[in-house]
């Protein structure tokens, strides 16, 4: 702090800078403001304010009014103000009718005026002085052109066209490296026919003494390539602008560094980099951003860096010194980019603020873009000019607003959005981990509460190191919680084998339900296992008793014991539940009893038979659980269910370009009427010949009644569905979605759609997770919920480029309105191919599906004929 | 009959596929025919007087879909549903059924059709952006025929009226046509009118709201007064307007449905310029579009005479153009003299501080007494006055009527750093879309002037443009309004001023009179420009009414 303090003080010859937060009021809405090199005075133009405020400890002073004269001209209807930094009384301001005026503030008289360049047909949007020269203004202007001037002279000395210059240009092609070796130098003059005998390698600087005492009409002491502009040499001339449209021009920023170069930013986009010297063509140009670019300041450090802004909310930084523009930074604000001027002293700080809508002036790190590091939000309408109080201290800023005040802003009084931030992430590892970052102290005084927690969370405490360069280090340090899964216990294998095993459609309700029934008991989830036939047995058990079907049932009677042995109590699924759903508890607190529960479950439920007692849905289930194996015996085979699932699914696969829109109702409704009876109505008889496993006569007589009166599954849809909420509740939503969908209408009426919704979306989601793309594909068709089915209508249009002509192909997919010919030939039947297209990775050459196919058994080498040998897979 | 089977499906019309439109247009012919026997067979039978009444309905229902038929036949960008539609339509009169023709002569009335393209010689690029347009619509308005004139500019036209009505935005589907309906109807434009009447009804809109803006939901009928002034004097717009609407509890606006609306009012409004402004005819199906009169019963269509515009008039036009031909030559000579003088003579006679200031107040002024001589009311056409209340509301000029209008600088808020940003901001995209079409609008230019090429017009563009803007009361700093006076004559600024401020008085007359040697593609050129400057110029007063409200 020292050093700086000391650089401060040499740099103001004597004082440091002192003031605090203030504002003053002024008359008019400012349109632009600069200051002094002194850094204690400050001018203020806008279309009825000209004004000159001197900073002082406590208060802006108002030192002078630059606009005089009764009538007040259009000429003072600033649109931009620069004061010189090498002259205390010289500055230039930009008039919205097109004049560029120069003011002397060391005239005697009252009208500071000194000279009126009146060259611009249009709008000057920004006026610029040399960094080193004194006697050099640039402008530019809405018309489309730059303008350097001479102050000694009557007219400009050079014009600078914004039109883009031929064709092949525009792309970020280099014309010319920026920064030219100083033996360039003579060579330019020479082209303008001006003998140099002794080039210097650098032009003459004027001392600064110098430069204020010159008399404006002396030539002397004139760098050499001024003089040689000021030959004749405007290559565009005065006149209307050629044929083809030249862009308005926004910004336009010398170089600090390099000499001869400036910068300007354009309403279409570009920025361009120019040679002073050279007005006949820009050096470089490129697009920097999407609309207007309204804004560039030049890095006052690192010479290479450029910071542009534009309308489209972006800030960017270019590195200007590489081959091509390289945009290093991006940081992406709320608002179009009015202005933007690099932070004093911290290399990687600017200061933007916005044309609309935000007040605010923000101060980023760019390397940090998401976050500004400070704020001021003084300003009560858009703030439309910016300025560091001087170039070496980093702690004042001045602005300029259309609310009508001028503002300083101390630094230290900045609101830091960081602290009003809540940084707080939570993350799921590869393997179940959970990572959980908050704000230090949050977690502090939890983790202090928890004292227990230590052994069985294994929370680990992470500390960033430390980098200096880094802003908001103490502000926003979080703490970062893992939550660490037991080993095994996190594994997901039971969700993945469930959801690629299970069906869901296209085969009668009770066999889907018997199928995942299986699925479910194989892969040890007795719950779920339970629940599917349980499903089963209350909407497909219509009693439609047929003897032939009865004998044929008990025959079969004796191979299907399994699902008997278990005997289901609702109360007791909560805890078993828990097993599969621990990822949720991600507070961890109980994580021992879950996995116990895995292997108690059966036993639980085994003991529970006697509980049944007086229950509708036991009994029922007992007595229904027990037909049509035969049917399971041949369908549910695993070495046939698996071959199965795989055929099912790949014809959709395959052809995944349209689906049809309408709401069908999922397969197993329509098949069910049909295919149902014969088992199903084995169910009662086969429940009076097996019932006797080991429970109480009276469970037998209840089903009889229920079905002599012929409950109605309706009867249980309530219970289905509060079912079905209490997994998806447990985070089994896997479980949920698919009963869902196999029941079809059967519930879904008794959940509202929102829930529904939900809970397809989270499946949907978790699939997606895993990867289960196929699976979770069936799921959206088979969802009748609007908002899910149309997932995969959404673009699911494929881009085809043409293979001759490298256009894109708008109408169809196979041929080229462009070149008119077929662009996707098969290799084999040299046909247009209009459906399926499979080619080959390697070579590219492809065909029908079906041709490709047959070619490939019979040839390992590419139907092309181009050598390649091709895979098929 | 069941009503289910009159249903006549035309959507399927407007796909791509060539079978899909195949099986439409089969179904359609099946529907006819089968309507036509009906008819047919009830007129043999001896007549009921119960029957007369539902006789006479089908009947209007047969005509309705026959004049739908004969548009297709005429406007419809694919050949094959062309060719069948008249083949249908020659297939209804063989069995002894009336069928219509279309009346006027093509998509304009100032315009001859023989200068307009013809549905089907257009080159493939414009038969995409037909396409398109049929696609989304199910119909080839002729305003998209008489634009094509100038593909550029259509293209990007019908993508930003695409996106405003069809694609995301905050407004639901029959809100955005309604504000259509309201925002014509401000310039008793039936032709908007009758068009989005239908687009209403086809979106699933209620009916009723169709008989007034009394009938549609509160806050349609607080959006009323927005319409009025923006319509007629968007300079009186104050923020109050604006929060108005924001803040009238249930009825209330949101800022981003509130940007949607006066994009569309905008829209709308100067797109009732356009319609008026290139004589736009009545679409073939809509009513004044066809007829099922035999041709020779009479020879002039019924909204030639609703326009002010009778057969009289043209023949005096006619005779009077032939006989200046070499005076309007002489116009054109002049008027690139003009430009020339004024390109030279710019940097060496610099006019005042004062004087310019004050060129731009007596342009102003001077704008307000612009009118044609022939100012006759015009009674408005039949139904379209009750889309909107007090008719009396219309252009008043500033001056005229002692209210003293502050000039609006448009240095100070302009679209291109404050509009679009603050469009883009509440209504994504739109900003971007209204944009493109600005700048077309302004950049368009093909270097010529009536039989003059490699012209730089970019002067006398901008001389229109700023005129419109002028009449606003919308003022560049940077703009010396003398160049107006010297590029615009009196002929012209009449029509500028009657097509942007009053369209519902424009005549062919008065088409016919300005820039008597141009093409009619130029005419339209300047309709275009005449419109997306009316469409900024309101779009400006309402935005900024809006940042206003925000600060």
């Amino acid at each position: 702090a020292m050093e700086k303090m000391s650089r401060v003080t040499t740099a103001l010859g004597g004082s440091a800078l002192t003031g605090r937060t203030m504002h003053c009021h002024l008359d008019a809405p400012a349109n632009a403001i600069s200051v002094c090199r002194d850094a204690a005075q400050v001018v203020v133009a806008g279309r009825s304010i000209f004004k000159i405020y001197a900073i002082e400890d406590e208060q802006f002073v108002e030192k002078l009014n630059l606009r005089v004269g009764r009538k007040p001209s259009l000429n003072l209807s600033c649109a931009d103000v620069v004061w010189h930094q090498m002259d205390e009384n010289l500055l230039a301001t930009a008039a919205t009718n097109g004049v560029v005026v120069t003011w002397n503030l060391g005239r005697p008289s009252r009208n500071k005026q000194d000279q009126l360049f009146t060259e611009h047909k249009r709008t000057v949007n920004k006026v610029c002085f040399h960094p080193t020269e004194a006697h050099v203004l640039l402008s530019g202007s809405q018309d489309g052109f730059m303008k350097c001037f001479d102050l000694r002279r009557k007219d400009s000395v050079s014009t600078f066209s914004g039109e883009a210059p031929e064709a092949g240009r525009a792309d970020g092609e280099v014309l010319w490296v920026c920064h030219r070796p100083p033996d360039v130098f003579p060579e330019s003059t020479k082209k303008v026919g001006l003998e140099v005998s002794t080039p210097p390698s650098r032009p003459p600087r004027l001392g600064r003494r110098q430069a204020c005492d010159s008399s404006p009409q002396s030539l002397q002491g004139l760098p050499p390539w001024l003089l040689s502009l000021l030959e004749p040499l405007t290559f565009s001339p005065h006149g209307p602008p050629p044929a083809g449209q030249s862009e308005s021009v926004r910004d336009v920023q010398f170089s600090i560094r390099d000499y001869f170069t400036f910068a300007s930013t354009f309403e279409n986009g570009n920025v361009q980099l120019w040679d002073i010297r050279r007005p006949d063509r820009c050096e470089r140009m490129f697009t920097a951003h999407n609309g207007p670019v309204f804004c560039c300041d030049w890095h006052p450090e690192d010479r290479g860096w450029l910071a542009t802004g534009g309308r489209d909310k972006m800030v960017k930084v270019w590195d200007m010194t590489t081959h091509r523009a390289k945009e290093v930074h991006c940081v992406q604000t709320i608002a179009s980019v009015a202005r933007v001027k690099w932070r004093p002293e911290c290399r990687h700080h600017l200061a933007t603020c916005s044309m609309m809508v935000d007040h605010n002036i923000y101060v980023w790190d760019v390397r940090r873009p998401f976050v500004p590091a400070a704020m001021f939000e003084e300003h009560r309408d858009v703030t439309t000019g910016i300025a560091w109080r001087h170039p070496h201290d980093p702690s004042f800023l001045l602005s300029g607003s259309k609310d009508s005040t001028l503002c300083q802003h101390l630094f230290r009084d900045a609101s830091q959005p960081v602290e009003r931030a809540n940084p707080e992430g939570l993350c799921y590892g590869l393997f179940g981990d959970l990572a959980f970052a908050a704000k230090e102290s949050l977690v502090a005084t939890e983790s202090g509460r928890k004292p227990y927690a230590g052994d069985r969370r294994h929370p680990i405490f992470f500390k960033r190191k430390l980098d200096p360069a880094e802003p908001f280090v103490g502000l926003a340090s979080s703490a970062l919680s893992v939550f660490e899964i037991e080993p095994g216990s996190g594994s997901m294998s039971w969700f993945v084998d469930t959801a690629e095993r299970y069906a869901l459609a296209g085969r009668p309700l009770a066999e889907l339900c018997d199928h995942n029934a299986k699925v479910a008991r194989e892969l040890g989830r007795n719950q779920v296992a339970q629940t599917w036939t349980m499903l089963r047995i209350i909407y497909c058990s219509p009693g439609l008793a047929s003897a032939t079907s009865l004998n044929h049932s008990v025959g079969k009677g004796s191979s299907c014991g399994v699902p008997l042995m278990n005997s289901f109590n609702l109360k007791d699924m909560a805890p078993g539940l828990g097993s599969e759903t621990r990822l949720d508890r991600s507070k961890g607190d109980t994580r021992s009893d879950t996995v116990l529960l895995d292997s108690s479950a059966t036993l639980i439920t085994n003991e529970d038979n006697e509980e049944t007692e007086g229950s509708d849905v036991p009994a029922d289930y007992l007595l229904g659980d027990v037909e049509g194996e035969e049917e399971e015996l041949y369908l549910l085979d695993p070495e046939h269910a698996h071959p199965e699932e795989p055929e099912y699914v790949l014809p959709q696969e395959a052809f995944p370009l349209r689906h049809e829109i309408v709401d069908t109702p999922p397969g197993p409704e329509h098949l069910q009427d049909k295919a149902d009876s014969p088992h199903v109505s084995g169910s009662e008889a086969d429940a009076a010949s097996l019932a006797p496993v080991d429970s109480s006569f009276s469970l037998i007589s209840i089903p009889h009644a229920l079905y002599d009166t012929r409950l109605p599954p309706d009867f249980f849809s309530a219970l289905v569905c509060d079912m079905l909420r209490f997994y998806a509740e447990q985070g089994d939503v896997q479980m949920a979605v698919s009963v869902l969908i196999v029941l079809g209408e059967r519930v879904r009426k008794d959940i509202d759609e929102q829930t529904q919704e939900h809970w397809y979306a989270s499946y949907i989601d978790l699939l997606q997770r895993f990867c289960l793309w196929n699976v979770s594909n069936q799921v959206v068709k088979l969802s009748t919920s609007r908002a899910i089915s149309c997932l995969n209508q959404a673009s699911t249009t494929l881009h085809v480029n043409c293979s001759h002509c490298k256009r894109p192909m708008s109408s169809r997919g196979w041929v080229c309105d462009r070149c008119h010919r077929c662009a996707s030939m098969c290799a084999v039947c040299h046909h247009v191919v209009k459906g399926l297209f499979v080619w080959c990775q390697g070579c590219s050459h492809g065909g029908h599906l079906q041709h490709i196919m047959k070619w490939l058994e019979g040839s390992s080498h590419c139907p092309a004929g181009c050598g390649h040998l091709c895979e098929y897979s | 009959m069941a009503e289910g089977e009159n249903e006549v499906r035309w959507d399927g019309l407007c796909s791509r596929d060539s079978t899909t439109r195949e099986t439409a247009l089969e179904n359609i012919k099946q529907t006819i025919l089968r309507k036509t026997e009906y008819l047919r067979s009830v007129k043999e039978t001896p007549l009921r007087p119960s029957d007369g009444l539902s006789n006479a309905v089908s009947l209007d229902g047969l005509n309705k879909l026959l004049a739908h038929l004969l548009m297709l036949s005429k406007r419809c960008p694919f050949k094959d549903v062309r060719e069948k539609s008249e083949f249908i339509l020659k297939s209804v009169q063989e069995l002894g059924i009336r069928i219509p023709r279309p009346l006027g002569h093509g998509p304009s009335r100032f315009i001859p059709e023989k200068e307009i393209l013809q549905v089907g010689s257009e080159d493939a690029q414009m038969h995409t952006v037909f396409a398109d347009s049929f696609a989304a619509l199910g119909r080839l308005d002729n305003i998209t025929l008489v634009m094509v004139f100038h593909p550029q500019y259509l293209e990007s036209f019908l993508k930003t009226q695409h996106y405003l009505l069809q694609m995301d935005g905050p407004l639901p589907l029959h809100y955005r046509h309604y504000i259509g309906i309201m925002a014509a109807a401000r310039h008793q434009c039936s032709y908007l009118v009758n068009l989005h009447v239908n687009d209403f009804l086809h979106v699933g809109g209620d009916p009723k709201w169709l008989n007034g803006l009394e009938n549609a939901p509160q806050k349609l009928q607080n959006l009323g007064e927005l319409n009025k002034v923006l319509a007629h004097r968007p300079w009186l717009i104050t923020k109050e307007h604006i929060e108005g609407l924001l803040k009238a509890e249930e009825h209330s606006w949101s800022l981003a449905e509130l940007v949607h609306a006066v994009v569309l009012l905008t829209h709308y409004h100067s797109l009732a310029s356009f319609t008026f402004g290139c004589g736009i005819s009545p679409e073939i199906h809509c009513d004044g579009g066809h007829t099922f009169r035999p041709p020779s019963v009479s020879n002039y269509c019924i909204c030639d005479i609703t326009n002010g515009n009778h057969s009289v008039d043209e023949t005096q036009v006619n005779s009077a153009g032939n006989v200046s031909v070499s005076d309007s030559f002489f116009e054109v000579e002049a008027l690139m003299e003009k430009m020339r003088q004024l390109q030279e003579c710019r940097d060496e006679e610099e006019a005042s501080q004062e004087e310019m200031a004050s060129r731009f107040e007596i342009e102003k002024r001077e704008s307000m007494f612009v009118f044609s001589s022939d100012d006759e009311e015009v009674t408005p056409a039949r139904d379209v006055s009750r889309h909107f209340e007090d008719t009396s509301y219309g252009y008043k000029d500033f001056s005229r009527h002692g209210m003293h209008v502050p000039t609006f600088r448009v240095q100070d808020y302009c679209w291109e750093d404050h509009g679009y940003s603050l469009v883009n901001r509440l209504y994504p995209d739109v900003g971007q879309l209204i944009d493109e079409k600005f700048h077309i609008a302004y950049n368009l230019t093909y270097n010529t002037m009536a039989m003059h090429k490699d012209v730089d017009t970019s002067m006398l563009r901008r001389a229109i443009w700023n005129y419109i803007h002028c009449m606003f009361g919308i003022r560049y700093d940077d703009y010396d309004y003398g160049e107006i006076n010297q590029l615009l004559d009196r002929s012209f600024k009449v029509y500028i001023k009657t097509v942007v401020c009053t369209p519902e008085k424009v005549t062919k007359r008065m088409y016919d009179s300005f820039w008597r040697q141009f093409k009619h593609s130029e005419k339209v050129h300047v309709n275009l420009l005449l419109i997306e400057a009316r469409m900024q110029a309101e779009l400006l007063y309402a935005l900024r009414a809006i940042t206003r409200y925000m600060t």
